[in-house]
């Protein structure tokens, strides 16, 4: 479909930076043929055609091991899970009808609509008051049986909140998340993925920023066969801020993959879009879209975004797929800039030369490659820990 | 008493066009405290010389031997020669992203010692070491060499030299880009290191004005991959007043038997390449 995508096809077996843009150079601009606003969406899964895996939104996904999640019936029924956190955040099941459902967006494919059909009770994140609150929830016991959930998160007006959505344990999950974010609140969700080597998790976010508000969002994907996380945020109101965080680590086998896209609709909004991977082992891919449409109406716009890949062994295959759509020219920037490299030797060289050994000096590189991201998160124990699994992911590896 | 000994090295780098033969034969001995300054043309392989010492993979050692102590270096990896006591300070020290010079100091001191420094200690010890540096407090916090100015960058790694404390240190134009109390702030501390550990150093430099705060003991002439002269701290004034020109000849790349045949159109860069 769009030239950026036909451009970038290239990218996906070798290792190369993107072609119109080393780590830092802003570049033009590349406008896909359909305008991402008009992408259909339904929240019925029999609207959505049959996948055959060849749809653009499904051609780098590994469409047999999500099957089940796209075509089958799913378990929408209430699950355990468990919240840590301040009083002033509510958690609740609430039923199909609730008003709120719908608000902050609408299924783009089958596997999202599937879930959206199934689910019975959706999971109510309600955040009030202008204390600043803090809230987990963690979720480990989906268990084997494909299942599609539902979860609402609603920051009030001028309200302040850092919500964790911590996923361990095994899952066949198809889910939709829908945030809110009301005039003038500040909120940052983060959803950690640290599921079992087998899980599958397909999630769409859907989220709406009201006039003043801030929205941060990160994506922590480490554990899973196949994740795919697609963010979908529109800064609707005026003075809207949105940074949209992401940091995965693939290993061997793993296919980790996020659809990201930004819509600026209303003026003075900024957007920033700052994903990070490494990929280890054989058969690792990840996979990233960054669509950013800045809209008519968006005068004033700042938006950046931006996508790094590390590749630490052989067999691994990066797509990274950039696309800016500009509806406007009175914006004040816009740019992208997407790469995937190979360890740099010449900072092993220089940690080496220093008597650090290989499989130290690669740890502190890839470390202070991803510690960018894991700085964003703003909860100390979370960066503390999350900085303690990449550890962990690179003692796993294939590094000498 | 320690030893570092280049003998017959000789060195090739491969290029698009082929291999590329840069040092060809080259011969020093450094004894525990002696300081060695080497001064030759661009291009002449001073870097390559710096490089293949501390084991850059990019550098291919054809033939010769590099002994600390008469245990062979060439055959250690890039982490070995240093913890056994050789020390590059880099012609353009590299970024590390997200990894700040505080962890990398105490990764490296770790590293080197085997044993973690004591917490207390260490940090007053780096303390120290970036106040005689004039080096702000600031840096340690900061993400290794990311953002640092050509100055800050060399200080940062006489930083690291008198941190690590190796036997011998290998210095590749520290002095170069320079101001000149930034210079004698980095002087000072070569001094220092050389003081209080017996440091043996090569010093790689253009200019003279670094020798008036180190002062060699001896002087080598780098042309065309080879030490082409030596000499007391005499010659580095001999070559300021006359540059290279009397060991460039028009072929001198492929014979040496015309060294009195001056090369006067042309400047040392141009012809050291040959
Ligand atoms: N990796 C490489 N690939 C190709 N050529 C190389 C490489 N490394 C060094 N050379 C060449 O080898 C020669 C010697 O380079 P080197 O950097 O050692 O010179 P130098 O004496 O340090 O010069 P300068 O005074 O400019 O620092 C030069 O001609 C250089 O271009
Ligand atoms: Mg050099």
């Amino acid at each position: 479909m769009s030239a950026a995508t036909t451009t970038n096809a290239a990218d996906r077996l070798g290792i190369r930076a993107h072609s119109d843009g080393g780590w830092d150079a802003p570049s033009t601009r590349t406008t896909p043929v359909q305008t991402r606003s008009d992408r259909f969406s339904s929240n019925i899964h029999d609207d959505f055609a049959i996948v055959v895996g060849t749809e653009l939104e499904w051609k780098l996904t590994p469409v047999a091991a999500v099957r089940p999640l796209i075509d089958d019936a799913l378990d929408g029924s209430p699950y355990a899970y468990f919240v840590n956190g301040s009083p002033g955040v509510a958690v609740e099941w609430v039923d199909r009808n609730d008003a709120r459902i719908g608000t902050a967006g609408t299924a783009e494919d089958r596997a999202s609509a599937n879930a959206w059909s199934s689910f019975e009770k959706a999971l109510a994140i309600t955040v009030s008051g202008d204390e600043p609150v803090e809230l987990t929830l963690s979720r480990s016991s989906f268990g084997p049986s494909a299942r599609g959930a539902h979860t609402l998160i609603t920051a009030k007006a001028n309200s302040r909140a850092h919500i964790v959505l911590q996923n361990d344990g095994q899952a066949l999950l198809s889910e939709n998340v829908e945030i809110v974010v009301e005039d003038g609140a500040q909120l940052t969700v983060v959803s950690v993925q640290e599921w079992a080597d087998d899980a599958i998790h397909l999630a769409s976010h859907f989220a709406t920023v009201g006039r003043d508000a801030r929205f941060t969002h990160v994506v922590v994907s480490l554990g899973g066969r196949v994740v795919r996380l697609n963010p979908s945020v529109h800064l609707s109101g005026d003075g809207a801020d949105g940074e949209l965080f992401g940091l995965y680590f693939a290993d061997a086998g793993q296919h980790f993959e996020q659809r990201v896209y930004l819509h600026h609709q209303a003026a003075h909004t900024k957007g920033r879009v700052n994903y990070k991977g490494a990929l280890q082992g054989v058969g690792a891919h990840t996979v990233w879209v960054g669509d950013v449409l800045i809209g008519r109406d968006a005068a004033g716009t700042d938006s950046y975004e931006q996508n790094r890949n590390l590749v630490l062994s052989e067999g691994t295959r990066a797509d990274s797929i950039p696309n800016l759509e500009i509806e406007t020219g009175d914006i004040l920037g816009a740019g992208h800039a997407s790469a995937t490299g190979r360890f740099d030797d010449e900072q092993l060289f220089y940690l080496q030369a220093r008597g650090i050994s290989e499989a130290e000096a690669r740890r502190l590189v890839v470390l202070g490659f991803l510690s960018e991201i894991v700085q964003k998160i703003g909860r100390s124990d979370l960066e503390e820990r999350l900085q303690l699994a990449i550890d962990a992911e690179l003692a796993t590896g294939t590094s000498a | 008493m320690s030893v570092l000994e280049v003998k017959n090295l000789h060195v090739s780098v491969e290029t698009e066009q082929g291999t590329k033969h840069i040092l060809k034969g080259v011969d020093l001995v450094i004894r525990e405290g002696e300081i060695h300054a080497i001064m030759g043309p661009n291009g002449s392989g001073k870097s390559t010389l710096a490089y293949s010492i501390a084991g850059h993979p990019k550098y291919h050692i054809d033939s010769g031997s590099v002994t600390l102590d008469g245990i062979e270096v060439l055959t250690m990896s890039v982490d070995q020669r240093a913890r056994a006591g050789l020390f590059l300070a880099m012609q353009y020290p590299v970024e590390i992203p997200g990894v700040t010079v505080t962890n990398f100091l105490r990764t490296a001191k770790t590293a080197i010692d085997g044993v973690e420094p004591s917490i207390r200690q260490w940090v007053s010890t780096v303390n120290k070491a970036m106040a005689d540096l004039r080096m702000d407090k600031s840096f340690a916090a900061r993400n290794v060499n990311e953002g640092f100015s050509g100055g800050e960058k060399k200080r940062h790694e006489i930083l690291q030299l008198e941190l690590l404390e190796p036997k011998f240190a290998i210095l590749d134009e520290t002095d170069s880009g320079l101001d000149v109390d930034a210079l004698k702030i980095v002087a000072e501390g070569v001094n220092r290191a050389k003081t209080n550990t017996g440091l043996g150093i090569l010093l790689i430099t253009h200019y003279t004005r670094i020798l008036r705060y180190i002062t060699p003991d001896f002087v080598h002439v780098f042309v065309d991959g080879r030490v082409a002269e030596e000499g007391g701290p005499e010659l580095a004034d001999r070559l300021e007043d006359e540059g290279y020109d009397r060991f460039l000849t028009t072929d001198n790349v492929t014979t040496d038997s015309q060294a009195n045949e001056r090369v006067t159109s042309q400047g040392p860069s141009e012809t050291s390449v040959g």
